[in-house]
């Protein structure tokens, strides 16, 4: 029994067919990473996974519990977070703020008229947010403007803010896309060092199959809205179906 | 002080001398001097200043902090002026009754406008508290003004008359607005020399006011939700998938804004104990709109400012005219001196609004900052370009819209 | 069943006008994505074109009748129109009676003129910033056009007649088959009736079958695309928003007769127009069109008496009060686009 249950799950757009029964099933603590071709319906799938879509048919579970139906600040606080393909971040924030609110929000749950008081006062969450900015080793660029930052930076900020809310399940959507090698160097060792320190499970949507395969302990390949395959990394690459689905065509 | 940082802790403290001492400083010319024209320290545009200072700093608490700019405020503002002026027709001619009950119905109104207006972002937005204002404006004008129901007295607009019940009224009260017997109108004028200074008890019950509503717009910026407001306004996608329900916060200060906008409402009955339609008509909430963005949208002291210069220039330029005009051009030769009366005269007295117009236009076009940017780009200069870090939390002007979810 | 026709002729004439207005909001938004506060001035400075050229034509000398007295004794001045005494007596006193008509071809070129200029020189600015600012300094614009206008007019209603062979009333229903004076309509009404169906129809003609009107409908419906056509989009943005003012000029022009100019007649139409694009949908011409009829035609219906004796002025506010409704009903409108404004 995996942390995420997805079951039949369809997704009609029009008449198009973006998602047809597709089962998934992520184990704790792993890294499982979602391959396939452009249009395989990827993004549709993961867009069911935090509310922003609601399938036709199937079912979402997440420890148990039903996802479907609930907003996204609602799966949000059961334990989801997720870093988007561009980088949303706050940014006309500070760092340091942007670092706070997601801290803020685990705290003090979907909303909180917290207005009389201070956040220079906030002690406890002004800690938590510079500790979380040192592990990101972000401390110095504190007090700067989130949208001034590089793109790499705006990325670690990012995946650092879902990481202070210690969700159990972080989904990642081509964290890599638009990167330069360095950036997706630095990007895979960031996400290699959070698989080994934390107790996290871990969703990748990925293009890049070096990605892929430096951090995946399990594959789901999605072709035409349906899982082709789901294996170990070293059963993918040699799976003939997967070859012609999509490595075949981009080697 | 009264939990503070230091730099606050000054704003405040200048905000409190400014207020205090306006009637000082707003008359710095001797009464019977050419210049005296230029004076501002009369009792009835002070308390102008004054509230709508406080209408501006609660417009910002919604506009500079979230973003979601709202052409409707005035009609909370009106709504703020009739609760009060039936408090004074029914119960008594004392201000804290009116007062609280300006602000309370301000509430209720802004929440039911806020929760539908707010399903809504961005353009919609605004037209949706576009649409409402001016249906309260309709409903005050003519609607709500029919004889089986008569509720704001339409044109003529609601005032007291002498056969109103005011069941708490007694003889030995003064008969117009007071605060415990104190009569908003009572002014004591000190003389001294040549110059003349005014101090109205309206006035200092206003200032007194404003001093704490801006204590508590000092507040709310620095709290967490002021900081969760900002995050709506920058990235609301974000906050969704932060856990964040941005509805409540949105809806939240659009009820304080609100509420700002009844008191300012209730204070202006409370100086004069009248009511109309016309101040809720949206033209009045482009007013408030401009105020914020020329002093600075989403800084402390711009809406304030903002407020200031608008009603100060508006008095001074409605009150020139051409007379006035060629007595400052007759150092030119006369045929200048005509041609430069003639090309000013457009902008002064009836033309104010010529130049508010304009003003709105260089505003937006060259300092979206407002005038507190300006003058930090003053300061700037005056530093000799020294690269100044951007201070915390003071100014918040995204060069990007905001991104919206669903 | 004439009452009921009655009132949807009634209300054909502003819903003519919220037509014509929104009809150039949207082209603006659609194409452009600037919502212009303005759009209402250009409007009024079409009803202003009106007034100007009667102004022109009635431009009068003076001559002494010294067979006449007047009631002081002095000889009669007598003013004589300079058209008159070029053209004649009778064909000068014609081209004077048709003024409001003849100042659609003067308000032409001025308003897509005023158009290009303000395209040009402010709004192309702003194409990249936020809705806000747009708002704003257009909302800027607004106040200084039509405080410029009330400078050289005036701020008391200005009277521009139809001709005089268009004056009066026609019996409509007489003439489809109802009782004699069952239907009453006045002429004017109908001109600007049929005048803005013209417009309305030569606006979509021109969009559906010429190239260039392809072209900016592509450009509305992807803007990026089209430029990487390396079609020069912005210039014929800049030409479609010279049509959308001379569109607002034309309606201006037209509608003086029905209700006396203005200095703030803009403002008035303008809030209510916007209402309607809003409510026929942001970027959806049609939906501006069906949304402007749709809206006069039903503030037609809430002024009757029977209306407002149940509900006092209900003929006020039942437009903000649909307009809620359906936003919140429809949030894109009655026939709004996914993607437009969802920002």
């Amino acid at each position: 029994m995996g942390i995420l249950e997805v079951k039949n799950v369809n997704k009609n757009f029009g008449g198009l067919k973006a998602l047809s029964d597709v089962n998934l099933s992520v184990r704790e603590n792993s890294v499982h990473a979602i391959i396939g071709p452009n249009g395989a319906g990827k993004s549709t799938l993961l867009n069911c996974l935090v509310g922003k879509l609601i399938p036709d048919t199937g079912s979402v579970m997440f420890d148990g519990q039903s996802v479907l139906g609930r907003k996204p600040y609602e799966i949000n606080q059961m334990g989801i977070s997720r870093v988007f393909q561009t980088p949303e971040i706050f940014g006309d924030l500070t760092v340091l703020e942007n670092m706070m609110i997601p801290i803020f929000a685990r705290r003090d749950g979907a909303f909180r008229m917290h207005a009389y008081e201070s956040v220079a006062r906030e002690r406890g969450i002004l800690e938590q947010a510079e500790h979380v900015l040192e592990d990101m080793k972000m401390a110095d660029k504190r007090h700067m403007h989130a949208a001034s930052m590089s793109r790499g930076d705006k990325r670690r900020l990012e995946i650092g803010m879902c990481l202070s809310q210690e969700p159990r399940l972080l989904l990642l959507d081509e964290p890599t896309a638009g990167m330069a090698r360095a950036d997706t160097n630095n990007t895979i060792d960031l996400l290699k060092q959070i698989k080994e320190e934390r107790d996290i499970t871990i969703a990748i949507i990925e293009h890049d199959m070096h990605v892929v395969f430096s951090l995946a302990d399990r594959i789901t390949v999605l072709a035409q809205g349906t899982p082709l395959v789901e294996d170990d990394p070293q059963n993918i690459k040699g799976n003939p179906k997967v070859r012609e689905a999509y490595l075949g065509e981009s080697a | 002080m009264l939990g503070l940082n230091k730099k606050d802790t000054t704003l405040l403290l200048v905000v409190a001398v400014l207020t205090l001492f306006a009637p000082f400083i707003l008359n710095p010319f001797p009464t019977d001097s050419a210049m005296a024209q230029f004076n501002a320290g009369y009792p009835d545009l002070m308390q102008r200043f004054i509230i709508f200072g406080i209408f501006a700093i609660g417009f910002n608490i919604l506009f500079g902090l979230t973003g979601y700019l709202s052409f409707g405020h005035a009609a909370f503002l009106g709504v703020g002026s009739y609760s009060a002026v039936w408090i004074f027709k029914l119960f008594t001619y004392n201000v804290i009754p009116a007062i609280t009950l300006s602000v309370v119905i301000a509430a209720i109104f802004s929440l039911i406008i806020g929760f539908v207006s707010l399903r809504r972002s961005g353009i919609y937005f605004s037209i949706l508290t576009l649409a409402f204002a001016q249906m309260s404006f309709a409903l005050a004008y003519s609607v709500l003004s029919n004889p089986k129901f008569n509720l704001t007295n339409g044109e003529t607009g609601l005032q007291v008359y002498a056969d109103d019940p005011q069941w708490f009224h007694r003889d030995s009260l003064p008969d117009l607005p007071h605060l415990f017997g104190l009569s908003m109108n009572s002014t004591y004028t000190l003389d001294v020399g040549a110059w003349r200074f005014d101090f109205n008890a309206g006035y200092y019950l206003c200032a007194v006011i404003l001093m704490i509503v801006f204590f508590l717009a000092i507040r709310i910026f620095r709290s967490p939700f002021g900081m969760m407001l900002r995050a709506v306004k920058s990235n609301q996608q974000r906050m969704n998938y932060t856990g964040l329900n941005t509805r409540p916060y949105t809806l939240a200060a659009f009820v304080i804004s609100g509420m700002y906008a009844g008191l300012a409402g209730g204070l202006m009955a409370a100086m004069d104990p009248l009511a109309g339609a016309e101040r809720m008509q949206w033209t009045a909430s482009g007013e408030v709109v401009l105020m914020a963005i020329l002093g600075g949208a989403g800084t402390l002291i711009g809406p304030v400012l903002g407020a200031g210069f608008i009603k100060y220039f508006e008095n001074i330029f409605s009150k020139i005219n051409d007379t006035v005009l060629h007595s400052w051009f007759s150092f030119l030769p006369d045929g200048i001196e005509d041609f430069m009366v003639f090309i000013v005269h457009p902008f002064i007295g009836k033309g104010w609004h010529l130049t508010l117009g304009l003003l709105f236009m260089l505003v937006v076009v060259f300092l979206p900052g407002g005038l507190v940017e300006g003058g930090q780009r003053i300061a700037r200069l005056l530093k000799g370009k020294k690269k100044t870090p951007p201070s915390d939390g003071e100014d918040h002007h995204p060069k990007k819209p905001p991104h919206v979810a669903e | 069943m004439d009452a009921f026709l009655l009132q949807i002729l009634n209300g054909l004439d502003k819903g003519s006008a919220y037509a014509l207005i929104a009809l150039g909001l949207t082209l603006i938004f659609g194409t452009l994505g600037v919502v212009n506060f303005a759009h209402g001035a250009l409007f009024m400075i079409g009803a202003f074109c009106a007034v100007t050229v009667q102004r022109i034509l009635n431009l009068s000398f003076e001559t002494l009748d010294l067979t006449q007295k007047d009631f002081l004794g002095n000889p009669l001045k007598i003013k004589t129109p300079y058209i008159e005494s070029w053209f004649g007596q009778d064909i000068g006193a014609a081209i004077i009676d048709w003024s409001v008509p003849l100042a659609i071809l003067f308000a032409i070129p001025i308003m897509v003129l005023i158009g290009f200029v303000m395209e040009r020189g402010l709004i192309k600015h702003f194409y990249k910033r936020e809705h806000a600012d747009q708002i704003l300094v257009t909302f800027g614009l607004a106040i200084v056009l039509q405080e410029v206008v009330k400078y050289f007019f005036g701020a008391n209603p200005i009277q521009t007649p139809e001709p005089s062979a268009l004056r009066g009333s026609v019996d409509l229903g007489m003439m489809i088959g109802f009782q004699v004076n069952e239907i009453v309509y006045p002429i004017w009404r109908l001109v600007y009736f049929f005048f803005s169906v013209t417009i309305i129809a030569g606006i979509f003609a021109f969009l559906q079958f010429t190239t260039f009107g392809m072209v900016v409908r592509a450009g509305m419906a992807d803007r990026e695309t089209v430029g990487l056509l390396g079609i020069n989009i912005d210039r014929r943005f800049t030409i479609m928003f010279g049509v959308a003012s001379a569109v607002a000029g034309l309606a201006g022009v037209m509608y003086g007769p029905l209700n006396p100019p203005n200095y703030h007649m803009g403002m008035d139409f303008l809030v209510l127009s916007f209402v309607v694009v809003v409510v026929g949908g942001m970027g959806s011409l049609p939906g501006a069109v069906l949304a402007g009829f749709m809206l006069g035609i039903l503030e037609s219906f809430a002024s009757t008496t029977w209306a407002t004796t149940t509900i006092p002025g209900i003929n006020q506010i039942i437009i903000y009060l649909v307009a809620i409704i359906i936003l919140l009903t429809r949030p894109r409108g009655l026939m709004g686009r996914k993607g437009v404004m969802e920002d």
